[in-house]
């Protein structure tokens, strides 16, 4: 315990200098005290831990990061990044703060409220206190805890009752390169009215070649999303920050009655990145869609942890994973659902399905159920795989070379994922963004013996 | 110059020997067909004529063109202009038809050092291919082969050949869970491609395709060699008379 709270110490001057400056109401700065004394508590979680059996955070809990301070940019151009086209607005924050200069704030039906959250907390807090730390759970969530001990920027987003939004959100967080290793920890709050309708894309990015060895920023995000009575929202997660960034994200879905709520994640970025879904069907008859692809390639660690709770009856939960693993990448998916004893004809199922194209590659997948109730459906099933040989074969007997031939197998096994994200603006800008992701998978070794359980026959 | 010449092809898969001498000559032109019981290496044949690579030849030697066939990789050998109707063709999803058509035809292309031909003037030509085995616009975009019917499939692939327009074009029972209306249109689309350039190799387990797409010489291939060869006439005594002569002659 000592050696734990000895490592902590740095953690410790961080938050007290941050905590010092004293930003933002006096219910805040009680709920950050709090949240860091569990924190302190909890400590980072070790292998040790069921939940984080097959990723260690050593790399982030032995590193000194600092807050960082900037939070402006020149221009988008300088740090080379083009917005994607058909969005209502595009946030936009650098180095966990938002850039009012850089934001496009759009138009946007009235009532509808997008905006920074530290600009809110000064503007109306009261909008924030209501709902902020009410889902995520700082009690038992290292990571959460630490979000909200440091918490100082993020996006906020107010969807009222019956609007619906037709243009996606685009919410941009880049973190710039430096010469010392940076810390951000956005918090986001969305709430979505009752019978409203929006879709949020959450987008990670750094900015810059990095400028310190081993791991150079570390970005902690917490989602809150509560989506009222009937409301439709989609949520996207796109990571695509450089190998030596450390990544955890964690969305907190809270949904009522006959909502519908799809999470999308596209992990393609980042070296280190654990990725938190935890969408709650508290409302009779809600529905949620969870939808994922991660691509692992060099070094890269993509950790996926799902766990869906059905709290009310009559629910249905879709869990789609998929993960193509190249070089010495390592993916894990953990799903797990817990039916509540109240949540009779919960209908959870969940599929993860992965493609390892390198022998050192390497996949953990792990379902986990937990059912209190007696009606229940509840499935799941994953696959690991090779480029099936009779696919390539096929297109290579077309004419289609090699290499191109195992692309268009990877994009086939991506479309899978692709074809569930509704809106045209998002799915075709992440479908090429993905393009310039997928590994061509060119040299590796090819088992025929195992293509018995190859991605074609997964179900 | 024949355009294939196969001589004492042995080929072996999951280390077992299945072709075991196989000895064959097709002139430009041609339709040859093969005819066999189950497992006697029609199938192994039609794969490593296509260059599988997990298919071992071990001994032979098979010219195309002149050129050693044997040396190339399957997307070299579809660009010197072979080409196989899979038995079992591959859903791509995500792949759209016309983009996978075009695509694959520029890839045989370029490596003939031909120009590229872009969608606008691929498209009349596919559609004008795609009338004569009777698909709609709706295959343009359909993903590859997904959610196709058996027909739907054989037909795909018999749209996918004529568009690539190769010198030879193998047919791995093709005729295999199709329907009559099926195996008529899927004949005519084959018909429609003979030319005095162009030679087929037919592998068939039944003679009734063989009624569309008359051969002009038919092998029986029994436990990896052929063991009889003649006109087409052959593959009408087969129909009778079985392959049950074959069997006993074989060696066990």
């Amino acid at each position: 315990m000592i050696a734990t709270t000895e490592k902590l110490r740095p953690w410790l001057e961080e938050f007290e200098s941050f905590h010092r400056q004293g930003s933002g109401p006096g219910w805040l700065q009680g709920l950050r005290a709090k949240a860091f004394a569990r924190f302190y508590e909890l400590g980072f979680p070790t292998v040790k831990d069921e939940d984080w059996r097959f990723t260690s955070l050593q790399p982030v809990a032995n590193n000194h990061f600092a807050l960082a301070a900037s939070g402006e940019a020149e221009s988008l151009q300088a740090l080379g990044i083009q917005l994607p086209e058909g969005f209502a607005c595009h946030l936009i924050f650098v180095d966990g703060c938002l850039d009012t200069r850089l934001t496009k704030f759009g138009q946007l039906p009235p009532g509808v409220v997008v905006e920074g959250i530290a600009s809110l907390l000064e503007r109306a807090p009261e909008r924030i206190e209501r709902h902020l730390g009410k889902y995520a759970a700082l009690d038992s969530e290292a990571f959460t805890a630490l979000n909200t001990a440091l918490l100082a920027d993020g996006a906020y987003v107010f969807v009222p009752r019956g609007v619906a939004l037709e243009k996606p959100i685009h919410l941009l967080y880049i973190t710039t390169s430096g010469p010392e290793r940076k810390m951000t920890h956005p918090r986001n709050l969305i709430v979505v009215e009752e019978d409203a309708q929006a879709t949020l894309v959450e987008d990670y990015i750094t900015a810059g070649a990095p400028q310190v060895e081993g791991i150079s920023s570390f970005a902690n995000a917490v989602t809150e999303l509560v989506v009222g009575d009937n409301g439709v929202v989609s949520h996207y997660r796109v990571e695509r920050e450089n190998a030596q960034a450390a990544h955890v994200a964690t969305l907190r879905i809270q949904q009522g009655r006959s909502a519908n709520v799809a999470s999308h994640a596209l992990l393609l970025g980042g070296g280190l990145v654990r990725n938190n879904v935890h969408p709650v069907l508290a409302g009779e008859g809600s529905e949620c869609l969870i939808n994922g692809l991660f691509l692992g390639q060099g070094t890269q660690h993509l950790d996926n942890y799902m766990k869906v709770e059905h709290q009310s009856p009559r629910c249905q939960s879709r869990q789609f994973y998929n993960g193509i693993l190249d070089g010495q990448a390592h993916g894990v998916f953990h799903g797990r659902i817990i039916v509540h004893k109240d949540a009779q004809k919960t209908d959870a199922k969940q599929t993860n399905r992965n493609l390892v194209l390198s022998d050192f590659a390497q996949i953990d997948t792990k379902p986990q159920l937990e059912i209190y109730a007696d009606d229940v459906k509840c499935t799941h099933g994953a696959t690991i795989g090779q480029i099936d040989e009779t696919a390539l074969f096929y297109l290579r007997s077309r004419g289609v070379p090699d290499s191109e031939a195992r692309s268009l197998l990877l994009y086939a096994f991506a479309h899978e994922n692709l074809e569930r994200m509704k809106p045209a603006a998002v799915r075709e800008w992440l479908s090429e963004l993905i393009g310039s992701y997928l590994p061509t998978g060119v040299g590796h070794p090819e088992k025929a013996e195992a293509t018995a359980r190859s991605w074609q026959e997964a179900g | 110059m024949a355009l294939l010449e196969i001589k004492n092809l042995h080929a072996k898969v999951e280390g077992r020997e299945i072709l075991k001498g196989v000895n064959l000559v097709i002139q430009p032109g041609e339709v040859h067909s093969i005819m066999g019981p189950n497992g006697s290496g029609k199938s192994t044949l039609a794969q490593v004529l296509a260059r599988r690579e997990s298919y071992e030849v071990t001994a032979g030697k098979v010219l195309f063109r002149g050129k050693d066939l044997l040396a190339m990789k399957p997307e070299e050998a579809a660009a010197e202009g072979v080409f196989m109707a899979f038995q079992y063709p591959v859903e791509i999803p995500g792949i759209g038809n016309a983009y996978f058509l075009r695509s694959a035809l520029n890839a045989g292309r370029k490596h003939r050092g031909q120009d590229e031909v872009d969608a606008m003037d691929f498209l009349p030509l596919l559609r004008e291919r795609m009338k004569l085995l009777d698909m709609d616009d709706s295959f343009l975009n359909r993903s590859v082969n997904e959610g196709f019917s058996g027909g739907e499939k054989k037909r795909n692939e018999i749209l996918q050949m004529s568009i690539l327009e190769p010198s030879l074009g193998i047919l791995d029972e093709t005729d295999s869970g199709l329907d009559i209306d099926a195996l008529k249109i899927v004949s005519r689309g084959v018909n429609a491609l003979r030319s005095p350039e162009r030679s087929f190799l037919v592998i068939t387990h039944y003679q009734r395709l063989l009624n569309f797409i008359v051969p002009d010489f038919v092998h029986v291939l029994v436990e990896g060699r052929i063991v009889k060869s003649g006109g087409k006439q052959v593959a009408l005594e087969l129909e009778e008379h079985g392959y049950a002569e074959f069997e006993t002659v074989g060696v066990r």
